[in-house]
């Protein structure tokens, strides 16, 4: 103990700051949001963007940098960030305006259900933080995000899974008329849905591989880790199918009748939210409605306030790592 | 471009409180006391101060006018009526199912109307976002938005006004109506909002306070904030009387929702129609 010198001390393995959702030597692209719309708003001088004082932790910096003439700080006020972009929309901008997932969802909720939704105003709201992806505990983890805005009449609402559809949707977004909700994962982002094929469509589900023992539906990097569970169960010779839903509202209610009514495996639903309100129940309730009834089991966050720490040990803790959610899969079958 | 009539502004005052006063006898309850002490602030703004069409309530060169305030729709449909941007005969449909004329005023529901108010606390910062939108476009065209003093309550209403001369928005005009009635009782009693001239300057803002009740006052307000050559947003300060110009109304309490007797409707056309002006 005496002798340690502060050169010596090892670096924590658990710390809070361990944010990172790429498993190490993992391909990755940095600030896809912010290198997408920044080369989206060279083609549409209508794009502006606006952030309650999170633009750097959102990627919108580098769109700020190279356009400061149409880039807005609000501030730490998420009210009037949302009220200021249904202003900007009315007057015939496409504001993208950035905040975290739980400012947005929680504390600005009225102004993008009143102020942006129920006018159907071209704002796109664009928040990082979603779920848990943070290690700072209830104040900043969005675990009830989507359940909140679910609720919320014209809203769309994505949930992307890596950089390569991020890059995607950015240009779809904005060429879609109206309010858009996206679940943004900013720095440096896992690039996975390149090697797939993939191209993002608002309102359509993907499937990504196919198998013939359970089909997995998962939105957000839950489909990453669907993929990679997928992976560790082929070694143990069980099939796994993964469906990708980014497009939480308006669900792909075809598609996703069409595979989870396929016979002979079990329907789980993988997401990175609470099991209250999100994609889950929102298939559950789908399946239900239509009379379809396989094995249903549910991958998502607890019905709780969160952990703080190290992202890979909530990630285990809670069940949504690759290997817990191979684990779980292989105990339902 | 004032609108040319031989009109005088107390006479539009006179007809838009007798249009709100024929729309609450529709649902014979109602928000007419506030619509009965802001008419004349609406008469000056909708006959003075704004620029716009009343055959085409879109266009581009119009001075746009945010109602916060949801519930004051009955004011505005009232002055929206007199200007002839809503036929006459649609007040009776006032409140109905239907109608274009909801009783929390909406954007998509009625010409004029330029967002959903109701939500209170929401208006300041749309129009910081008009305001900047406006800028974008190199309009010269101003954006009035009316709020009351309750929302004066709201967080979000500070936030705005922080942000207002932050970005030093001079095309913004905002109103406070400080009739000193919330839904719960008297809006001094809840919150103190006072000095408000003193916290509005503090805020970077231009500030104008006049009784809202007096035309010449209001004229002049609206007059020095739209003539105003500093690059700051202005705000006037219109003291009002609930219910002005209808005596036994006016000294009801609690007076935030009126009900008003059948009997009492003809009553208080009959009072208001004794001030008509010449």
């Amino acid at each position: 103990m005496s002798s340690t010198t502060a050169a010596a001390k090892p670096r924590l393995t658990t710390s809070a700051m361990i944010a990172s959702l790429a498993a190490p030597g993992q391909r990755t692209k940095p600030a896809p949001f912010g290198n997408a719309l920044t080369a989206l708003a060279a083609q549409n001088p209508d794009i502006v963007g606006l952030s309650a004082d999170l633009a750097k932790y959102t990627d919108l910096h580098i769109f700020a940098k190279a356009y400061p003439e149409r880039f807005y700080q609000m501030g730490m006020a998420e009210q009037l960030l949302m009220s200021t972009a249904a202003g900007l929309a009315r007057e015939g901008a496409i504001p993208f305006a950035t905040t975290y997932a739980v400012f947005a969802a929680r504390r600005a909720y009225d102004f993008i259900c009143l102020a942006i939704a129920e006018e159907k105003l071209n704002v796109k709201i664009i928040c990082a933080l979603p779920g848990l992806t943070t290690g700072y505990g209830p104040s900043h983890q969005a675990t009830e995000d989507i359940a909140i805005f679910r609720g919320c009449p014209n809203l769309t609402i994505i949930d992307p899974c890596d950089a390569h559809e991020i890059e995607q949707a950015v240009p779809a977004i904005a060429a879609h008329q109206g309010p858009v909700y996206m679940r943004l994962l900013r720095g440096n982002v896992p690039l996975v849905l390149d090697e797939y094929g993939y191209k993002f469509q608002i309102g359509k589900a993907a499937l990504l591989r196919d198998g013939a023992e359970a089909l997995v539906i998962s939105s957000g990097f839950m489909t990453m880790r669907a993929l990679e569970a997928a992976d560790l169960l082929a070694k143990d010779k069980v099939g796994a199918a993964v469906l990708h839903v980014p497009t939480i509202k308006p669900l792909d209610e075809a598609k996703i009748i069409e595979e989870a009514a396929k016979p002979g495996r079990i329907v789980v639903v993988a997401e990175n939210h609470s099991i209250v309100g999100g994609l889950g129940e929102a298939v559950a309730g789908l399946l239900l409605r239509n009379g379809i009834n396989p094995v249903f089991r549910q991958i998502a966050l607890p019905d709780e306030f969160l952990d703080a720490g190290a992202l890979p040990t909530l990630h285990e803790r809670y069940g949504i790592s690759a290997e817990a959610v191979a684990r779980q899969i292989k105990g339902w079958l | 471009m004032n609108q040319i009539s031989n009109v005088s502004l107390p006479t539009r005052a006179w007809r838009i409180r007798r249009n709100a006063l024929r729309m609450g006898e529709v649902q014979g309850q109602g928000y007419i006391a506030q619509a009965l002490g802001i008419a004349d602030v609406l008469a000056v703004a909708y006959f003075h101060a704004l620029t716009y069409r009343p055959e085409d309530p879109e266009w581009e060169g119009r001075d746009r006018f945010l109602l916060s305030i949801g519930h004051y729709a009955i004011a505005l449909y009232a002055a929206l009526i007199e200007a002839g941007v809503i036929p006459e005969d649609e007040l009776e449909t006032y409140g109905t199912d239907d109608s274009r004329l909801p009783m929390s005023g909406m954007a998509a529901y009625t010409p004029g109307m330029e967002i959903t108010g109701g939500s209170l606390g929401h208006g300041l910062g749309i129009a910081v976002g008009f305001c900047l939108g406006l800028k974008r476009k190199n309009s010269k065209n101003f954006v009035y938005n009316l709020f009351s003093d309750g929302e004066l309550n709201e967080g979000s209403t500070w936030e705005a006004a922080m942000a207002a001369s932050h970005w030093k928005l001079d095309n913004l005009i905002a109103i406070v109506d400080v009739n000193d009635q919330q839904a719960d009782g008297p809006s001094s009693a809840m919150s103190s909002r006072e000095p408000l001239h003193d916290r509005f300057t503090a805020f970077g803002w231009h500030v104008e306070r006049v009784d809202g009740n007096d035309i010449e006052a209001v004229v002049n307000a609206f007059d020095a904030a739209r003539n105003l050559g500093e690059p700051k947003p202005r705000i006037i300060i219109c003291d009002t009387k609930m219910a002005k110009g209808v005596k036994f109304l006016e000294e009801r309490e609690m007076n935030h929702f009126l009900r008003v007797d059948a009997d009492e409707w003809q009553k208080a056309l009959e009072i208001l129609d004794q001030g008509k002006p010449a």
